[in-house]
Order: structure tokens, then sequence, then C-alpha cells
């Protein structure tokens, strides 16, 4: 082995320099600090003079994984990608495929896809601010925010069984519709996530504590942010009226009225304002879609994609065939490779699959929104207090499992 | 159909691109490796494609030229998507680096580098990034086996 690496990392202990910077360790595994991820910072007093994010502290080889096994299989793992917005995931890998195989799923596949993945969005929403504000000191909220997660987890274990780790979507529909009472529980679930976002609102917002800890923290400017390939409420706080859902609107979200707040600033304020906006918004879309939900099927009819039902397994056997078929090999879309953007809770959500044509995926890429926002944490800290790190790297908002796969 | 770009695209650098197409929709262009500077910087300054979305490479192993590379550059101003790819040789695989054009593509072209082993010239700090620097091998190498274990790091003091 190169003797070169056994060597013990020069920074890795406090260490001053000449010329009077302090080199510091934050990480990785910090308990203001979400998620595992080592800044080395180096310091002027209590100013960051420069710094070197370290991440890899959760890499668990989702790409290598998924070119071994089939593409439905690959769903489970999408959960883990970022375990706060699970459905955000499962659908966005479900319409790459979906894409390179050019099929379509029916209209009520589609508007439920849209729902889960706006309650995820609100989790996801929901977690950031929630643990953003606990650790600036906010406690309360914490549990305000948590408590209307809960809500919302309730009423995701209801659809597809599982809190965190649903694997709702299949390439060509879903597990399971949703269940008869959902539209009543749905309402039942945003009057609580609307009264603890307006209880964390009126903590937060016009806090003087936390108003001044995020307040012009971690600022980027419109150029810079496009520099560094942001999306999501990151880029959004900076000016750029960038969505997806609307530039290139996948799914059915061209049917629905909603807006994309921007903020002006690019600091973290901007970007706790945009979050906050985007819940509301996000609210407004799922009781737009549970109004037009139509009726049907969820999933496509074609047995070479889809699972055909139990009874038809073991009435006929062109069905048995098809279900031997897909468990064995998998849904084979044709050769090819597509590129699919999905609006993820920090931005844009993308996969990239590479098709040989077999029931395996050749090559499947995520481009995962906070791998950009992290690269730029470097950016961002420089300059501020350590301090402000705690508020800037909420705010990022760096969900490990997406951002190392 | 060819779009409108891709033909633009291909009357700009007739000796360079190698292929085009639009599979599904997404326009795509293959591109000789040494012109994938100069390409780059065409698009981010003439055609309005201001984000890199994203870079990465694939292994297709038994063929030559071995890897690829793969850029998503989205344009805010036009709405536009375009991936372009650049055949990568295994012999010293190295290609151009973004990093000039694009604060962004410094991390991306670290993970490529890490999971591939494809070198970036002019990258300013081109070191494995989810890996640790002892790491032997390159993962998601076609020939890096599945469930390969790595030999012990002595412990750290």
């Amino acid at each position: 082995m190169d003797k070169k690496n056994l060597q013990t990392p020069k920074n890795w202990n406090l260490e001053t320099l000449e010329d009077g910077r302090m080199v510091l360790n934050m990480g990785p595994s910090h308990p203001a600090m979400h998620g595992i991820v080592r800044v080395l910072l180096t310091v002027q007093g209590e100013r960051v003079t420069a710094s070197d994010v370290e991440i890899g502290y959760l890499h668990r080889g989702f790409e290598k994984t998924c070119e071994n096994v089939t593409y439905n299989q690959c769903v489970p793992y999408t959960d883990r990608l970022n375990y706060v917005s699970p459905f955000i995931n499962n659908v966005g890998f479900a319409l790459a495929v979906e894409k390179l195989m050019g099929i379509e799923t029916p209209a009520r596949a589609q508007y439920i896809r849209v729902i889960m993945s706006e309650l995820s969005r609100l989790t996801d929403h929901l977690t950031c601010i929630g643990a953003n504000a606990m650790e600036l000191g906010g406690f309360t909220v914490y549990f305000y925010l948590i408590n209307a997660r809960e809500a919302l987890y309730r009423l995701t274990d209801a659809v597809a069984g599982g809190r965190v780790t649903p694997a709702y979507t299949r390439v060509g529909g879903l597990t399971s519709d949703l269940p008869p009472d959902f539209g009543q529980r749905a309402a039942e679930a945003f009057r609580i996530v609307r009264k603890n976002l307006s209880d964390a609102d009126k903590m937060l917002t016009r806090n003087r504590i936390f108003y001044d800890r995020l307040r012009n923290t971690g600022s980027i400017t419109k150029e810079e942010a496009v520099s560094l390939s942001f999306t999501g409420p990151a880029l959004r706080s900076t000016g750029v009226p960038f969505d997806v859902r609307k530039a290139t609107p996948y799914l059915v979200y061209d049917r629905f009225d909603f807006d994309i707040p921007v903020g002006s600033n690019g600091d973290n304020y901007d970007r706790y304002l945009v979050r906050m906006e985007e819940m509301r918004q996000s609210m407004r879309i799922v009781e737009q879609a549970l109004a037009q939900l139509p009726d049907g099927p969820v999933n496509h009819p074609d047995f070479n994609v889809i699972l055909p039902p139990k009874e038809e397994v073991c009435g006929n056997i062109e069905a048995l065939m098809a279900h031997f078929k897909l468990t064995f090999e998998g849904v084979k879309p044709p050769k090819g490779e597509v590129y699919q953007a999905v609006e993820g809770g920090n931005g844009e959500l993308g996969f990239y699959i590479v098709s040989d044509g077999s029931g395996r995926p050749w090559r499947v890429r995520v481009r995962p929104p906070c791998f950009s926002l992290t690269g730029g944490l470097s950016r961002m800290i420089k300059g501020g207090y350590i301090a402000d790190i705690i508020s800037t790297f909420g705010q990022i908002n760096m969900i490990g499992g997406e951002l190392e796969r | 159909m060819t779009s409108y770009l891709l033909e633009t695209f291909k009357a700009k650098f007739p000796d360079d691109v190698l292929e085009t197409h639009s599979f599904r929709g997404d326009d795509t262009v293959l591109l000789k490796k040494e012109a994938l500077l100069k390409a780059a910087s065409y698009l981010k300054d003439e055609l309005g494609f201001d984000f890199l979305m994203d870079l990465t490479a694939a292994d297709y192993l038994p063929r030559e030229p071995r890897f690829e590379l793969v850029c998503h550059f989205y344009s805010s101003k036009h709405n536009y998507r375009l991936r372009l790819k650049c055949p990568v040789p295994e012999a010293g695989a190295s290609v151009s680096s973004l990093t000039a054009l694009w604060d962004g593509a410094n991390w991306f072209e670290r993970e490529a580098y890490d999971m591939y082993g494809i070198k970036f010239e002019g990258h300013p700090d081109l070191r494995r990034i989810l890996m640790y620097e002892s790491f032997e091998g390159h993962p998601l190498r076609k020939d890096y086996p599945l469930k390969k274990r790595q030999p012990r790091i002595p412990h750290r003091d």
C-alpha cells in the first residue's frame, strides 16, 4: 500500500498555523449537525477563512447495486436515497424507467404519484425547518413540526404501508390504490399540519433570535448559485424561479394552479421563507389533485410491464408466464438512455438510466440535489462566523443517503 | 426527427460531432473528447446553457473506447436540456475539466474520478470524494466485482 496514505492526516488535530489562523475539525459527528459530514475549517478568530468539506461516510454503493438487480428491485433502494421524502425518489425512478420504455401510466396513477410526491415534499421541508430551528435553540418548534410530519407519515403509512421506506411505485404503476377514506384522512392531517405550521410561523418568522441567526448568513449570489449547479429552494432563494415542476412539467403538474416562491437575497432566511411557502403550495396541489382525482386503474394494462393480478396468474397460462418472466427477468426496456428530472425536496433529482436491453440496468446514475449544495457549502460559509455554519448547513438540508448514495 | 439545436451544433463543430440522436426526446450529442471544452464554452456563452445539471461517466467494458463521459446541460433561458457525451479510451483515461466554466463541475468530476478513474485535466483538486484515500480500484467500473473486499487500513492514532 502507498506509504503516503498511511500517515495521519496533517490537519487532524487542532493546529495553529504560522499566521495565527487555526485549523479546526468540525464533525464527522457533530451534535448540532444532522448528517455525517466532516468540515475542516481554517479560522481566524471566529471567522472562517477556508474550509474543506469531506463526505462519503454514508456511501453504500446504490448505483453499483442497481446495476446488479432488476428494475423493480431498485425501487426499495431508492427509498433510502432521501429518506425524508422517499416517494419523490420512487416516482423519479419509475418515471425514468417508463420514459425509457416509452409508456405512460393511467391518469389515476399519475394523480396519486403527484399527491404522494407533494406529501413527501411537506415531510422534507418540515424536517428541514424543524431540525434547523432545533439546532438554533428553538426546541419547541421542532416538536410542533415533527408532530405535523407524524400526521403525514401516518397518512402515507395508510397508503403505502411504510412511513419512511414505502417502496410505493412500480415500473408502470403503483403497489396499491389509495385507501377509500384517503380524502378524509388527508383533510384531517392537513388540519394538523396547518395548525402546527402557523404556530411555527408565529414562533420563528418574526423571532428576533431566529431572524438574526438566519438573515445575511450563508449568502450566495444568483450567478454563483447557477455556476455551482444549485437547484431547489437554495437556488430559488437567490431569485431564480427554476422549478422542475413548472419548467418541464412531468406527471400532471401542468393541471394544477400553484406558485413558485422565490427569495431575493439568497441567504438562509430567504431559504427558510421559500420552504415555508412551498409547504402551503404543496397542500394546495394535493387538495386540487384530490378534487380532480379520476377513477380507473392505477397500473399499466400491459402484463409485460406490470405483474398481472393474482386471479389471472392462477387462472390462465399467459398471465402465469408473464408473472414468471417478470419475477425472474424483470421488465426489459429497449436499448437506450434517458435522463428524467423531478423536483425533489432539495432541488432537481435526476435519474440517468442506460439500458442494454436486458432486465437489469446497465447504468443508473442519480443526480442528487444536495450534492451540488454541499459542494457549495465552502463558498457559503466563507467569511462568516463558525456559529453560522449551523444555520447554513441546516438550510442546505444535507441528506446523507442521497448525497453519498 | 432532428432538432434545431442538434443541427446548429453539428454545423458549428462538423469535424468533432460523432453522432447525434433524440431518443425519447432527450437531445444527445456524441462528441470527440478533445472538443469538450470548446463545445461546452460554446454552449454556455452562445447558446445560453447556464446550468451544468449533471456530470458523470459510464463504463461499457468490452467496447472500445471503454468509458463515456456524460454531461447534462440545462438552459434556464430557453428551458431546454442537452446531453453531451464523450467517448474516453481506457489507456490513460483523461478528459479536460469543466471547472473553469462551472464551479459545480468540481465535485461532479471528483466523483467521476473516484468511481471510474477518469482523470480531469485542469481540475484544481482532483481527489477521491466518496471513497477514502487508500481505497484500491474504482468501484463503478464493470470489472470491479460487486462483493470485492478491501484490504484493512491500519488504525490511526
